[in-house]
Parts: structure tokens; sequence; C-alpha cells
């Protein structure tokens, strides 16, 4: 199944609109799985309206030490390089807020003296759209700070079993995952950037814009995806976007210019190629190109 | 009572850190005899849990008291658990580790009752 990652960098330059516009051709021609990845704010079912029927706790494993079997040795506290776990005299410590889940002081306990357990961070709520879409997003609890963890629980999700079994379906050829990224460069955008066949960075023609693309651009360098560039608001600003990406080879696959009912359809909830058909075309086209240039 | 003064420098005469997790060094000094030696703090450049960090490193050296300008959640609590004196110092007036010495000498140091402030997150 080709994965296509939808990152921008910048916040607010159109990756939803695009991310949700491409599942929406995409499944004219074939199966596809939509995976919104900004834990902190998904957005993407307010445009694509699925029917998000199942929820599912996911978090971190955090160490539970039993008192019985501990020696106080230390060796938990040495390995965690988080700090989560303190061993003091004869007193374990365990700061789950700390704890990135990671295994180490399990792994590494002498005495087998820890257990791991759910600490609840966030949920997985997931669908179908009406156009047949999967649909899944991750989505963070207020006051947690790590969404990959999240993420990584996102990215294996696969659609329950319904009529006709889904997974048969997406190993079809043509079977297309999207993922829409969160906004920056952080590690939330990393872990939804890899392991995937294509990111289509979407950006904006101003400095801000040019700015961030360039460090989206670098992480998807870093981990060997190919890129290409949407260029969304186009008329404002400067060249500078169009000048770069020349320079760097990177190909601009589609220019959405700045017209008010696209920001009119976007505050009422429609996807961009519903609301303005004559988009349609241009996204298909998108969607070709990206295909036919990646070998998944 | 060996005492750990958060400091930012290589000897006593260096001056007082109010840091305690991020201080760049501890001074370890015996109250009664006057003896100090220096340790950096290792978590000084930890991305997270310094003051858990810190708290292990000097319980690990021996220290019976802390003194320092602030404490977090983990690091009092850390601190509590090694059964660990924690004392306050004000950080707005130039001192040295020396000074402290003094005024812990003098009684004029009061023991944190409860964390000093919220603490960070280590993303």
């Amino acid at each position: 199944m080709m994965q296509i990652v939808i990152a921008s960098g910048k916040g607010g330059t159109g990756k939803t609109t695009v991310a949700t516009s491409l599942a929406q051709v995409a499944a004219e021609r074939g199966a596809v799985r939509f995976l919104d990845c900004d834990v902190e704010a998904p957005n993407a079912a307010l445009f694509l309206h699925p029917v998000l029927e199942t929820h599912r706790d996911v978090g971190i494993r955090v160490p539970r030490v039993d008192a019985q079997a501990c020696t106080y040795c230390g060796k938990c506290a040495e390995v965690c390089q988080f700090h989560a776990i303190a061993v003091v005299g004869k007193k374990v410590l365990v700061f789950d807020d700390l704890c990135h889940g990671c295994g180490s002081c399990t792994w590494h306990c002498p005495e087998q003296a820890i257990s791991e357990h759910l600490a609840v961070t966030g949920v997985i709520d997931s669908g179908t759209t009406p156009e047949g879409i999967a649909f899944a997003q991750g989505v963070m609890n207020v006051g947690q700070t790590m969404g990959v963890p999240i993420l990584r629980e996102l990215k294996q999700w696969t659609p329950a079993t319904g009529d006709a079994p889904p997974s048969t379906s997406l190993r079809a050829s043509g079977a297309l995952e999207i993922r829409d990224a969160p906004p920056g460069a952080s590690c939330p955008v990393v872990e939804t950037m890899r392991g995937a066949d294509f990111a289509l960075l979407v950006t904006e023609p101003t400095p801000f814009g040019l700015h961030d693309l360039k460090q989206v651009a670098a992480i998807a360098h870093d981990l060997g995806i190919p890129a290409g560039v949407v260029i969304n608001r186009d008329g404002i600003g400067d060249a500078a976007v169009g000048t770069w990406c020349a320079d760097r080879g990177l190909p601009i696959l589609l220019r959405i210019p700045m017209e008010r009912r696209i920001a009119e359809a976007i505050a009422s909830g429609q996807t961009l190629v519903d609301a303005v058909p004559d988009y349609r075309v241009g996204f298909q086209e998108l969607l070709e190109r990206i295909v036919a240039g990646v070998n998944p | 009572m060996k005492l750990a003064i958060s400091i930012a420098g290589q000897t006593i005469d260096s001056p007082f850190d109010a840091r305690f997790g991020r201080a760049e060094s501890f001074c370890l000094v015996d109250s009664d005899t006057g003896a100090w030696t220096v340790h950096a703090n290792p978590a000084l450049s930890a991305s997270g849990g310094a003051g858990v960090q810190a708290a292990q490193f000097v319980a690990k050296l021996g220290a019976q008291a802390v003194v320092s300008g602030a404490y977090g959640p983990k690091a009092y609590d850390t601190l509590s658990a090694g059964n660990i004196q924690r004392f306050l110092a004000p950080g707005n007036e130039a001192r040295s580790g020396a000074d402290i010495l003094a005024a812990f000498r003098a009684g004029q140091l009061t023991e944190a009752d409860g964390t000093t402030h919220g603490g960070h997150h280590g993303g």
C-alpha cells in the first residue's frame, strides 16, 4: 500500500485542505485509508465527516516496581534516559509524565521486579466516511505532552473487518494511505513522515512558509522520502518559494490560488474539491503524478 | 552534617546557584569540619528530569541536606524519599558557597516545606 504524507512545517498552510481533497479523488479509484496524525488538534473529520464508531484508549507502558522483589540496585534508574525512575536508599520513585515507555528499565532489571502498565495518554477514533474512506484520528488527552506514542499506535491501525474485509481491499493494487501530519518540524512530524513513500509539502509563498518548507524538506531528505510541493494561496507574498524549489529540484505539483470562495467553503466544512469542482481535475492529476513517480 | 550546596564554579568560594536541577555543580561540605569537595552536576545538560537526576546524584554523594534556591516537585519528592533535608537560600543576593555554609551554621536557613514551583516537562 502506498503511503503519502502531507506536511508543511508552518501551520495553517493548507495541509488538511490538500489531504482531504486528495483522499476524496483517491477514493474514486481505489481503497483509501486516511490517518489524521495531528494528535494535538485533529480536524480532518470536520471535512470528511466520518462516522467515528470505534474508540480505543492508547498511551505508553509505564513501569511499576514490585517492592518485594526489588533489591534497590539502581540499574533501572541508571539506564533510564529520561530520569523517569529514581532509586534513593530503599525507595523507588516512578514519574509517569517523564516516561517515554521505552521499556529499558523492565529489560534491564536483574530481579524482573518491573511490570508495565498502560498509562492512557490519548484515544484513537475510527470509522468510515460517506465515500467509504477508512478513517482514523489520534487525539491526545489534555495535559499530555508526548504525541509520538499515540502516532505509533495510529500508524498500526487497521480498519475493523466489515462486510467486505478491508484488509483485502487495502492490499489491492492502487490502495493508498494518506497521513495528515501535524504542523511544525518536531518529533511527531518526523514520526508521521517515517516510512512514507512520498511527502507532499504544502506551503504558502511567504518568508514564513519558505522557512518552514526548508525544515520539512530537510526531514524528508534525511528520511529518504521523495517529495513534491503544493503552493497554496498562490499569488500572495513573493516568488522565493518557487525559486528555492527550482534550485533544489523539488517539483511544484499544484498551485492553489488565493480565492475567497475557497476560504468560505473550508469555513463551512466542505472539502476543496466538493466546494469548487474545478479543482477536481487538478487533484486527480496531482495524485497520478505522485503514484506514477513512486514505486511503493 | 554533610551539606550539598548548589554553586556555579569549582570551589566553595564560587557563587551560589539558586537552581537545583540545573546547577552547574554541588559543593559537598561537612558543616562540622568545613572540609569540602566540588562535584559537577551531571543533570546540567539533561533534556528532561534534571531535578530527579540531580537529587539522585546528591543522594549518592552521601548528602544529608541540600541548600538551593528552589525545588521542583520531582526533585522535592526524590530528595524527600532519600531523607535528605531541603534548605532554601534566597538567590537574589550575590553570595558564595562559603557564605551559605556560614548562614547554615548560624541557623539562618529555612527548610522548604513543599515544592517551590510547578516544574517543567521533559518532552
